[in-house]
């Protein structure tokens, strides 16, 4: 089908947009702190920066897993196609937040890094989700699904959600005290979750029954 | 097109400004040039923060209890804040302290003393004997300032209530209002807010009452109307708007260490050697001290109790300050 001039296609256009945005205000903010003009970075921009980047990372993380919920609901196939590129912004924010700890936070030192890698549990739990990522990242292109086969891609890309549930555990072990916004993004997760173990159970339940009656429940 | 006829009361430019004045104008050119830092803040936290000029003035002695290098803006100070009962963002507390109420306030003082009861604030702290005071504040998250503080000795204080041989501890407590403290909603912390110190430490020169900031009476975000400041130890240990004092006989309770034991021990010594689960306390970043990349970046070494060895260490002879930290 061609999808060309399309308003699936001007979605597509307007959600990368969108998906956009967070990136280019802290740019944009980060420009204006260089030019010593106002900005929202506050008194402790690289604490801002860091924990944008990261609240960032997870939402369009968690968004990404949304996707296959929401066609379920909707029926609308398409949306299949926009998951690739949504999933790819989940990549783009978590380098962007581990470059901005990287750089701003630890100077570039990798020994500072390995050291909290080590010792720091919250911070082996959100390097462990970005190495998870990075083969998911790698085998996005058309080429990469022919090559590894739909089968042994799409058991590759299982992956994501040990990955966003390390994501998620590292932002609960990175908050002081007994915080609420760790909790709601693990709530939304365990949610997105469960829809899938709900489908998944159906489906083997319905493949043990006779094919008459399964044509009654579906 | 749009021709203003000035009606005939209306006073031309050069009326408005005194000669005097518009011969200056070069100086206030240069003055408006030099205080160009301060457009680097961000328009929120200008717009947010009260001007230091709306508190209430206090008359304070200048002391030896000063250290080097520059203070920490009154902007930065009033508006990057921990003070979990108004929300565990930096900004809540500036955003939401304002509802808090400050007056009348007294302070309950029970437990192991001989003059048990409940204080005015006027009864605790002698307004007329007020010092300042410029300590270094280093928080647990790795972040410091220099604060010019306003208020009294703690050790004076206490000693009018007479605590008993019995008493070991002093234990401070938070108000804890839900309605004017709406982060009290959530359990991020046991509430309320709790802290201690050995009697010892309490009693040591360097613990202080403070009452205000920068020669200003302190702003709610800041704690309060009376807080205490010990500043050898994370900032947490310094409790906020203190509405009850309790001497005890065993170590009393504290919220962080309720919280997280492992994490958060009673004494909380800034101690650059011994590494927090979240942070390295090897160095730390100053806040707001300077504008544009390098401010934002900018770091130095954390010292053995915030610089402050001279005057504390002595307290912590033969104890082991990994175990006991």
């Amino acid at each position: 089908m061609n999808l060309k001039n399309t308003p699936i296609i001007h979605m597509k256009n307007a959600l990368f947009i969108a998906l956009s945005l967070p990136a280019l205000w802290i740019f944009w903010q980060w420009a204006m702190l260089l030019l010593g003009q106002p900005n929202a970075l506050g008194f402790n921009p690289v604490e801002t920066t860091n924990r944008f980047l990261g609240d960032t990372a997870i939402r369009v993380l968690l968004i990404t897993l949304a996707i296959t919920p929401l066609r379920d609901l909707t029926r609308l196939a398409v949306l299949t196609r926009w998951r690739r590129m949504v999933g790819l912004f989940a990549f783009f924010y978590v380098c962007l937040h581990l470059s901005s700890y990287l750089g701003l936070d630890l100077f570039f030192s990798l020994a500072k890094l390995w050291k909290d890698i080590v010792k720091r549990t919250y911070i082996t739990f959100g390097m462990t989700a970005f190495v998870l990522l990075i083969p998911l990242a790698l085998t996005s292109t058309n080429k990469a699904i022919r090559r590894l086969g739909p089968k042994r891609w799409a058991r590759l890309h299982w992956l994501i959600y040990p990955a966003a549930l390390l994501a998620v555990l590292h932002h609960y072990f990175m908050a002081k005290g007994f915080q609420i916004m760790p909790l709601v993004h693990g709530v939304i997760l365990v949610f997105l979750l469960t829809w899938r173990v709900v489908k998944w159970a159906k489906k083997r339940y319905l493949a043990t029954l006779p094919s008459k009656r399964k044509e009654n429940i579906i | 097109m749009l021709i203003r006829r000035p009606p005939g009361f209306a006073l031309k430019d050069n009326d408005v400004t005194p000669q005097s004045l518009y011969l200056r104008r070069r100086e206030f050119l240069a003055a408006f040039v030099a205080a160009g830092g301060t457009l680097a803040l961000p328009p929120a936290a200008l717009a947010k923060s009260a001007a230091q000029n709306d508190f209430a003035a206090l008359d304070a002695t200048k002391t030896g209890y000063r250290v080097k290098g520059p203070l920490t803006p009154w902007e930065a100070l009033t508006n990057y804040n921990n003070y979990y009962e108004f929300g565990t963002g930096k900004g809540d507390p500036a955003r939401k302290a304002h509802k808090l109420i400050t007056k009348p306030w007294s302070v309950m003082v029970e437990g192991e003393t001989d003059k048990p009861g409940t204080y005015a604030l006027e009864d605790l702290v002698d307004f007329n004997a007020l010092e300042e005071r410029i300590y270094r504040h280093r928080c647990v998250e790795a972040w410091s300032m220099v604060i010019p503080w306003v208020g009294v000795p703690l050790g004076p204080v206490l000693q009018k209530f007479s605590p008993n041989s019995r008493a070991k501890y002093v234990q401070f407590f938070t108000k804890l209002s839900r309605k004017e403290m709406p982060g009290t909603f959530w359990p991020v912390l046991k509430w309320p807010y709790r802290e201690g110190l050995r009697m010892d430490e309490a009693l040591n020169p360097l613990a202080f009452l403070a009452v205000g900031i920068y020669g200003r009476v302190l702003p709610n975000q800041n704690g309060a109307p009376l807080r205490l400041v010990v500043p050898w130890k994370y900032g947490y240990k310094s409790i906020k708007s203190i509405v009850r004092i309790r001497f005890s006989e065993t170590m009393p309770e504290t919220s962080w260490n309720m919280s997280a034991p492992r994490e958060y021990g009673f004494y909380s010594n800034v101690n650059p050697l011994v590494d927090h689960p979240r942070w390295s306390q090897a160095s730390e970043r100053v806040i707001g001290s300077r504008s544009g990349f390098g401010g934002a970046l900018q770091r130095r070494d954390t010292q053995m109790f915030n610089g402050y060895a001279d005057q504390v260490a002595s307290l912590y002879t033969g104890m082991d300050l990994k175990v006991n930290h």
